[in-house]
């Protein structure tokens, strides 16, 4: 065997690369507003609510964080149009993806709440505080302080995440990829320079997310 | 014979400098007290000594031969003859009383298990812990653990035993035990050098006394002069204070 | 839909497929198995390799700590394809499996290694201190004093990682692996619904993962009570 790296030749295709690197950039921050959401209800529906409410979240958590992510999205792209649902592949990856960071971050919330310490409301009660402004003043900081660094991490992993796009079709970096890869054939250097994408893409969001973090929120979070 | 010289040394964390200077030595069956308020650099002396961290300047002198702290060898020949007892006791929580006395003659000196066992079951006799050779260090009080520490150091068959605060960490009413101990193996003629606050102890078993202050030794003398008759006022000030307590 | 999901139902569930799912699952949990327990050797060396202070380890830290950093940052589709071409082009006949389980074995030692470095973090700097002055060399210490008392730690992460990838293994249908997602599309492939066939599948990925996360749970539970810590 005798192959010779030419990046030179996947070069021209940078620019359509860094094109499908926003594309991913974008579903990952989509998918991860739309699972905050989710996570949201979710983990309060699981400190709060009745034990009917808690135990249907607790399906929808437990499903969705022991299935693989793709499988979940093969259903709705294949399946849902059985009965009618027909979606298009990027909304399908939209949907699963949120549905799946909806679970997972539900589990991370709800953990978060309960690190309120009884002494901190008790504390806030003795101080004279009104429940709006124990919520305001000592639930929320705490809570934002302590749900940050995971929420960040979960953020990074669903960057990697949206790579599972491509299998659909959906022209984000790894779709891209594989696009320039059957053009060109130059695989390795292909793969290798969307490799580095990710890198620097991850690099940068873990460095940006830990900046916010100790400055808004004295999180303790490594920056590098 | 065992004979310990410490010629200038200098030691610093990070940019912290730590020990500023010093020179003490300690001869054979002779004990070396160190006392100082906190932070003067006492612990640190024994630290350097081990190897634990390494000096910036100065010179170690084990029995006339002088230890290169950047040689792997001479970090292995000085390991070999001291042994240090830390404050927080460090005993390996993974091992059984017997165990934490055995492992290093056995692994890693590679003694011969039945031998180094006999000797281990009376160092933790004369320490008073023959009933607990396979207790875990969790479910031992302080004073306890600190003996099997004692008797761990003691295993090694050093030369020259190091102290690190001992009983700092101890409750009160573990502290006699435990200078029992050390007592006793003053009276044997162990070569020590001992770090404490235990003024009324160190005053009783040590033949020198260093009174230590930001890294510097203020005053040495014998524990008569330190303690009666100080020539330094930093040292009266110091002892006043202590004695007072 | 319900009619003809219990109309395919007999067919779907024939013997041969049985069989066929079945392998298919093997081959899910191997596929993480494999690339895990090597993982772990790895990236116990990896760790090993970044206690050292000497000068002459700096050229190994820095590979392993590239290594553990970067493998965590590259989509595991991604490091599919490199792996998959990579080998292409050498020209070695590997099955698909194999390839597949080195991807996994790169992207296990990173984030095994990661979890072993914090275990050999959790154990107090007494304990290396104390091994140290006794003359230990770094790996007696490692070997006598902190793995004995960081596996505690180590283990819970370590097996939730292993948990955690069965599920990303689905990924490995996309270069050909006869696993649990690729069985499905040849099933759908074959005609059947895609309701039936990835509904199925969905089922069979929980009922590998729930009963080993909650294993996890309990292991995790268990090493925290032990004593002798």
């Amino acid at each position: 065997m005798s192959y010779t790296l030419q990046y030179g030749q996947i070069w021209p295709y940078l620019p359509f690369l860094l094109d499908g690197a926003l594309l991913s950039l974008q579903i990952a921050f989509l998918a991860f507003c739309g699972g905050l959401f989710i996570g949201t209800l979710g983990a309060a529906g699981k400190t709060f609510g009745g034990p009917i409410v808690k135990r249907l979240i607790n399906v929808y958590v437990v499903f969705l964080t022991n299935t693989p992510q793709l499988v979940q999205i093969y259903f709705l792209y294949f399946a849902l149009p059985d009965v009618g649902i027909l979606l298009s592949s990027y909304v399908a990856v939209l949907i699963g993806m949120t549905l799946n960071a909806g679970a997972y971050l539900t589990e991370i919330q709800r953990a978060g709440f309960e690190s309120v310490r009884q002494t901190e409301m008790e504390a806030a009660e003795t101080l004279g505080f009104s429940r709006a402004q124990q919520i305001r003043y000592v639930i929320m900081p705490h809570v934002a302080r302590v749900l940050f660094p995971p929420l960040s991490n979960h953020y990074i992993l669903m960057t990697l995440g949206t790579s599972m796009a491509a299998i659909f079709g959906v022209e984000e970096l790894t779709g891209r990829a594989f696009n320039v890869n059957a053009e060109t054939f130059r695989s390795i250097e292909v793969f290798s320079v969307t490799a580095l994408m990710y890198i620097v893409i991850t690099v940068a969001a873990t460095a940006i997310l830990a900046v916010i973090g100790r400055v808004l929120l004295r999180a303790r979070m490594r920056i590098i | 014979m065992p004979r310990l010289d410490i010629v200038d040394l200098k030691a610093a964390y990070g940019s912290l400098t730590v020990l500023d200077g010093i020179t003490v030595s300690v001869g054979s069956g002779k004990v070396l007290g160190l006392i100082g308020p906190s932070g003067s650099g006492k612990s640190t002396i024994l630290r350097v000594l081990v190897g634990l961290l390494k000096p910036a300047a100065g010179r170690v002198l084990l029995d006339d031969v002088e230890v290169r702290y950047s040689n792997a060898g001479d970090v292995k020949r000085v390991r070999d003859q001291l042994a240090i007892v830390f404050q927080q006791y460090n005993l390996f929580q993974n091992m059984n009383v017997l165990d934490n006395v055995t492992i290093a003659p056995v692994k890693i000196r590679g003694r011969s298990r039945g031998e180094v066992e006999q000797d281990a079951r009376e160092l933790l006799a004369k320490v008073g812990l023959a009933d607990k050779l396979k207790s875990y260090p969790d479910e031992l009080s302080g004073g306890q653990q600190q003996r099997v520490a004692i008797a761990r150091a003691l295993a090694l068959k050093p030369e020259i035993l190091l102290l690190d605060e001992i009983t700092a960490a101890l409750d009160p009413e573990l502290v006699s035990e435990v200078l029992d101990t050390i007592r006793v193996l003053a009276s044997e003629g162990m070569t020590m050098l001992i770090v404490s606050h235990e003024m009324g102890f160190i005053r009783e078993v040590s033949s020198k006394v260093a009174f230590m202050a930001d890294g510097k030794v203020v005053e040495m003398g014998a524990p008569a002069q330190i303690f009666d008759a100080p020539s330094e006022e930093r040292t009266r000030d110091f002892v006043s204070k202590i004695l007072r307590h | 839909m319900l009619d003809r999901l219990i109309e395919e139902a007999p067919q779907f569930f024939s013997y041969y497929n049985v069989i066929f799912l079945g392998k298919a699952m093997l081959a899910t949990i191997g596929l993480s198995a494999v690339g895990c327990l090597t993982g772990i050797i790895a990236g116990l060396a990896l760790a090993l390799v970044r206690l050292p202070t000497g000068v002459l380890w700096w050229p190994a830290k820095v590979i392993a700590v590239l290594f553990t950093e970067l493998f965590r940052r590259i989509p595991f589709l991604v490091t599919l394809m490199l792996v998959f071409f990579a080998f292409q082009l050498t020209g070695l006949d590997l099955s698909l499996f194999v390839v597949a389980c080195i991807a996994v074995f790169f992207i296990a030692t990173a984030f095994l290694s990661e979890i072993i470095r914090a275990g050999f973090e959790a154990v107090h700097r007494n304990q290396w201190d104390a091994a140290a002055a006794m003359n230990f060399s770094l790996l007696e210490t490692v070997r006598y004093v902190v793995l004995p008392q960081a596996w505690r730690i180590i283990l819970p992460p370590a097996f939730g990682f292993f948990v955690l990838f069965i599920k990303d293994t689905a990924l490995a249908s996309q270069i050909g692996v006869v696993e649990l997602t690729y069985a499905g599309r040849v099933l759908n492939n074959k005609g059947f619904s895609a309701a039936l066939v990835f509904g199925t599948m969905l089922v069979l990925y929980f009922a590998i993962s729930y009963p080993l996360a909650r294993l996890g749970v309990r292991l995790e539970a268990r090493l925290a009570k032990a004593r002798h810590r």
